[in-house]
């Protein structure tokens, strides 16, 4: 009924006719495939930033670990769909379930903590995750993960990137999203105001482990070959610079951000000895010059979270 | 019972190194609450200088952990003025990020100046093993240690006896209320970065001496565990980071003994994020109630 107004109408034939635009120009050859796996690259990033936003940027809770979700999601699909033979559906529901639960796992002990402790604790989590992986040998440890069939396409992509933008922006503009906000404004106002400040962190985590598990699904069914070191405590750190390039708080941003980070890296492979104190540079010069990121709070509604996410 | 001997004393010459960077760490955290990603990195270029200085130059091992020391703290100081002052006032993610940055900038920067593959450190300490009983002491245990405990007391002393030493606790403490004091705030950042570099460098060229082996990113992993250290003890608490570095140092090296080498990575995060759970500010470290 109200879920059919005109502007939630406009905005389904926006998503569709993008999704189309793209499916014709891959068949019409115009998007190669170098060009389509720099579109997954994207799409996969977008998620991860996605997700991580509203954990670091709504909620304020420093986060080092998100590429430790993509790792349980990428080994949960690559066992259920390269061992089981599962259809992909089923995979990337499990992946993301998995994920959660880690997430919940994870979650419960260390949202306890603030700030610098909180970062360096989720890292260590995402170490332990990673070297765990590298020990199992079932899931071939060290040696990596081969042989996973590819799923992902340009339509799983889309429509996961698609999903994930529009169950996260309206979790935020819901009652939970709010807590969320206050959390990130200041704790303990929050919490006198009655929000279950806990409750809300952990919910925030799960949702953004629910979404890197679906892009670690999405990742491991492209590549046919993971491996634990792909998921390092680095990857966690190039999800996180996503994030904050974007705009903390900004999901156009991430999305933004995601975008235009890839098409540097793109433009620096041309130097590889270069590329990473380039971007390394990019990277200080932003910081210093534009902390807020490039859309800082971007969309319109949420002037006010620019305070400090301490 | 031997074998926990000796691998005490293997354990113990990891930890010196741990809590030679883990100083560094404790420091800069105190002073501007900021975790210091590159020092991993100064350390690793510590190593390259030492490195340096004794095959090119031809130094023996005094001289060159001089020379590098007093490198590294320079470098240390241009880090500070060129990339943290500007971050100051900055939100504390955008301070994270930055750090990160510059630990990139000097791991990559110096892949490509070095290239990135292995080298060997020359045998600068002719080795030599001391049978006490049943057990082996090589003498470059021996150096590292009575080195970090040298530098260990130096700087107790530094900090505890004199002017600029004070002026560094002040300024931890409150650093606006240090500076209607006099006391000049940037200088005494930049002599704490530059005694944390200082410390780091010495570190990579103990590790150079002593495990022969140097990397461009060699810094990344021993820069984690010794923030762990740092974050084990209290951090800004300068025992507690030796102390956490030793600790970290012998479990390391007693899980690695005891056939669990590949997990000795996981040991210490584990350590970490129990530390964090049951006492998250260390545990030399006081609690202060937060006040709204």
């Amino acid at each position: 009924m109200r879920i059919l107004n005109k502007k939630n109408i406009i905005a389904v034939l926006f998503i569709l006719l993008i999704y189309a635009a793209g499916e014709i120009m891959l068949r019409q050859g115009i998007i190669d495939s170098y060009i389509e796996l720099n579109i997954i690259l994207i799409g996969i990033n977008i998620i991860l930033a996605v997700g991580l936003n509203l954990v670091t940027g709504f909620t304020g809770q420093f986060s080092l670990g998100h590429a430790a979700f993509m790792a349980v999601g990428a080994y949960t699909s690559a066992i259920l769909t390269a061992k089981f033979n599962q259809p992909f559906i089923v995979a990337i529901i499990f992946s993301a379930i998995a994920a959660a639960l880690a997430g919940v796992i994870i979650g419960i002990p260390t949202l306890r903590l603030k700030g610098d402790y909180l970062a360096i604790a989720t890292l260590g989590f995402g170490e332990i995750v990673k070297i765990l992986a590298l020990n199992i040998d079932y899931i071939g440890g060290a040696r990596g993960f081969m042989d996973i069939p590819k799923y992902t396409n340009w339509t799983w992509i889309y429509f996961m990137v698609v999903l994930s933008i529009v169950v996260i922006k309206n979790f935020i503009d819901s009652r939970g999203g709010r807590a969320c906000i206050s959390i990130s404004q200041d704790e303990t106002a929050a919490e006198a105001m009655g929000i279950n400040t806990t409750k809300y962190k952990i919910l925030a985590f799960v949702i953004g482990a629910f979404f890197a598990g679906i892009a670690g699904a999405l990742y491991a069914n492209y590549f046919y070959f993971i491996k634990p070191d792909s998921f390092g405590y680095m990857k966690s750190i190039d999800i996180l610079v996503i994030v904050v390039f974007g705009g903390m708080g900004s999901i156009a941003g991430s999305v933004v951000g995601a975008i235009v980070l890839s098409l540097i890296s793109l433009f620096l492979q041309s130097i590889p000895e270069l590329r990473m104190v380039i971007y390394a540079v990019i990277l200080f010069l932003i910081m210093v010059y534009r902390p807020q990121g490039l859309l800082g709070k971007g969309e319109i509604k949420l002037k006010f979270l620019r305070k400090r996410v301490a | 019972m031997e074998q926990v001997l000796q691998q005490l004393i293997n354990g113990i010459s990891l930890g010196s190194i741990y809590a030679l960077i883990a100083l560094g760490y404790t420091m800069v955290y105190g002073i501007i609450n900021l975790i210091n990603f590159a020092h991993g990195d100064i350390y690793m270029i510590g190593a390259y200088i030492g490195f340096a200085c004794t095959t090119f130059l031809g130094m023996s091992f005094i001289p060159a952990l001089i020379v590098s020391m007093i490198s590294t703290a320079v470098l240390g100081v241009i880090v500070e003025k060129v990339a943290y002052k500007p971050i100051r006032k900055s939100t504390r993610i955008a301070a994270l990020i930055t750090a990160i940055s510059v630990s990139l900038f000097l791991e990559y920067g110096m892949m490509y100046f070095v290239k990135p593959e292995t080298r060997t450190f020359p045998e600068v300490l002719s080795s030599k093993n001391i049978t006490l009983g049943n057990l082996i002491v090589n003498n470059k245990d021996i150096y590292i240690v009575i080195i970090t405990v040298v530098m260990m007391l130096v700087l107790q002393y530094v900090i505890h006896k004199t002017k600029i030493g004070m002026a560094m606790r002040a300024t931890s403490m409150d650093s606006e209320a240090a500076q209607l004091m006099g006391i000049s705030v940037d200088n005494t950042i930049s002599t704490t970065f530059a005694i944390g570099s200082c410390l780091a460098g010495a570190a990579g060229v103990l590790v150079g001496v002593y495990y022969n082996s140097i990397d461009p990113l060699m810094g990344m992993m021993p820069g984690i565990k010794a923030f762990i250290a740092a974050v084990i003890g209290g951090i800004g608490i300068i025992p507690g980071a030796m102390f956490g570095g030793y600790l970290l140092g012998i479990t390391e090296t007693m899980v690695s003994a005891y056939g669990y080498s590949l997990y000795k990575d996981a040991v210490a995060f584990a350590i970490l994020i129990f530390m964090l759970l049951i006492k998250p500010k260390g545990l030399f470290g006081k609690n202060v109630r937060e006040k709204v």
